[in-house]
């Protein structure tokens, strides 16, 4: 409901800020400056006055990986989409500019086992081509915020785990990679339906950009989460940890 | 003679100052990661923001998201059991806001003591709603497979960004006039830390 002040006249202040008004504002703006200040300072690069903020930080970031955990759906598909939504050309990305990115021979290359998978026997370009092989259309989404349709062509990993032997009830899956990356997955997305070990992008086989000869293709997670250039793959209930992860970001960094 | 009445119920006190640190974690940090891929053609000034850098940035907003969260839910659930939202924000109709409005426009603005005028009631109706989408946008950017029909809803990853953007947006302009009302009305700074008003002192 209405109403009017009773009184009839008007409240001075309504009309005309008083000097009593300007110094609260600058007070106000002050106190928000300094606890802005305070909170700036404390997620800057000296944290020797903010070790224990950055422990809670990074404990509250171990707390989302299992609240992430929990919401995942093993069976929930990422989107898909038509050829006509893919983006070209696919952006780069990497810890480094693109003409660093590492030239992987062909000749000599294999893919190096360990951890707990039954037959480490290293594989082949030859003998990865070999698998089955499916596409995907999905979104590549980045932790930067952009994100880009491609469409990828490889193994279905799930397959390729079973194939060697890997004990899918070990808690996390390590990858490193030529560029001196690395990253690890938790096993319940490394045995998605579209996590895939991928050998082609957009119908060719990857370029060094993109990770020739072996990147892997996780649609449930985010960029970083989907190494390229893979060296070897392991099998672990150690947290391997990652390139990005062991920096600040978050580990499960599921979408 | 002098009288006090009690107009901020404890819990809306204390909901409000949590939100208060929530939320400028929440968009300070969100402005860095917002910086890390602009979605227009403006980046936030670097000293705006929290966190240092995008990695750091992420881990306050997620950090702070669980603050924000259940704050909010406290305040959503004591506003509806205690019926404070309906003896506060209701009647609310259009027209009383428009007359309230224009009112308030031509510096004529009512106010009596632990009432709130349609102006302030659609405000806060409006903040708190807009507050809601803040948090459901941010949920489809933060999982749009896990949570891909709400991401759908805003049109999908882009547009639940977009929708994310414009609800900060929105909020940090209700902060802005909220804040120069507290500033043009000062006296009812105090009763936001003391739940209690002077009833002789209100007024002229």
């Amino acid at each position: 409901m209405t109403t009017r002040d009773k009184r009839g006249s008007l409240d001075r202040s309504l009309v005309a800020p008083t000097r009593e008004i300007v110094k609260l504002e600058r007070r106000l703006f002050l106190r928000q400056g300094l606890s802005l200040g305070a909170l700036t300072m404390l997620s800057g690069c000296d944290v020797t006055d903010a070790d224990s903020v950055q422990k809670v930080l990074w404990s509250l970031s171990r707390w989302n990986d299992r609240v992430q955990a929990a919401i995942f759906d093993p069976n929930k598909l990422a989107p898909t989409y038509p050829e006509s939504a893919i983006t070209t050309p696919f952006p780069f990305n990497a810890f480094y500019a693109e003409s660093e990115a590492p030239h992987v021979e062909t000749a000599g290359y294999k893919l190096e086992l360990g951890g707990l998978i039954r037959d480490k026997t290293p594989w082949t370009l030859e003998k990865l081509y070999a698998l089955p092989q499916i596409s995907q259309i999905t979104r590549h989404i980045c932790v930067e915020g952009w994100s880009a349709i491609g469409k990828w062509t490889g193994a279905n990993f799930k397959t390729f785990l079973e194939a060697v032997g890997a004990d899918t009830t070990a808690k996390y899956v390590g990858f490193k990679c030529a560029d001196d990356y690395y990253t690890s997955i938790d096993m319940q997305t490394a045995l998605h339906p579209q996590t895939q070990l991928t050998f082609k992008i957009a119908d060719q086989v990857l370029s060094a950009s993109y990770g020739f000869p072996l990147k892997l293709r996780v649609p449930t997670k985010l960029g970083f989460k989907n190494p390229k250039h893979i060296v070897a793959i392991f099998v672990t209930n150690d947290n391997p940890g990652g390139y990005w992860e062991d920096q600040g970001y978050n580990w499960f960094s599921g979408s | 003679m002098q009288g006090y009445k009690q107009v901020h119920p404890v819990m809306v006190r204390m909901t409000h100052w949590v939100n208060v640190f929530a939320m400028l974690i929440m968009v300070t940090s969100g402005w860095r990661i917002y910086n890390a891929s602009p979605i227009f053609d403006f980046k936030i000034p670097r000293d705006l923001t929290l966190g240092g850098w995008l990695g750091g940035a992420l881990q306050w907003h997620f950090a702070a998201m669980w603050i924000l969260v259940l704050n909010g839910l406290i305040y959503l659930g004591y506003g509806i059991i205690s019926r404070h939202f309906k003896s506060n924000f209701l009647p609310l109709t259009p027209q009383a806001v428009l007359k309230e409005f224009a009112n308030a426009l031509r510096g004529r603005i009512s106010h009596e003591l632990g009432v709130y005028n349609a102006v302030q009631r659609a405000a806060y109706v409006g903040v708190i709603a807009v507050i809601v989408v803040l948090v459901l946008s941010g949920v489809a950017i933060w999982k749009p497979v896990q949570f891909q029909e709400l991401a759908a809803l805003m049109g999908g990853f882009n547009g639940a960004r977009v929708v994310h953007f414009v609800a900060m947006a929105l909020v940090v302009a209700f902060v802005a006039i909220h804040v120069f009302m507290v500033a043009l009305v000062p006296r009812t700074l105090l009763p936001m830390f003391t739940g209690r008003a002077s009833t002789t002192t209100h007024g002229v």
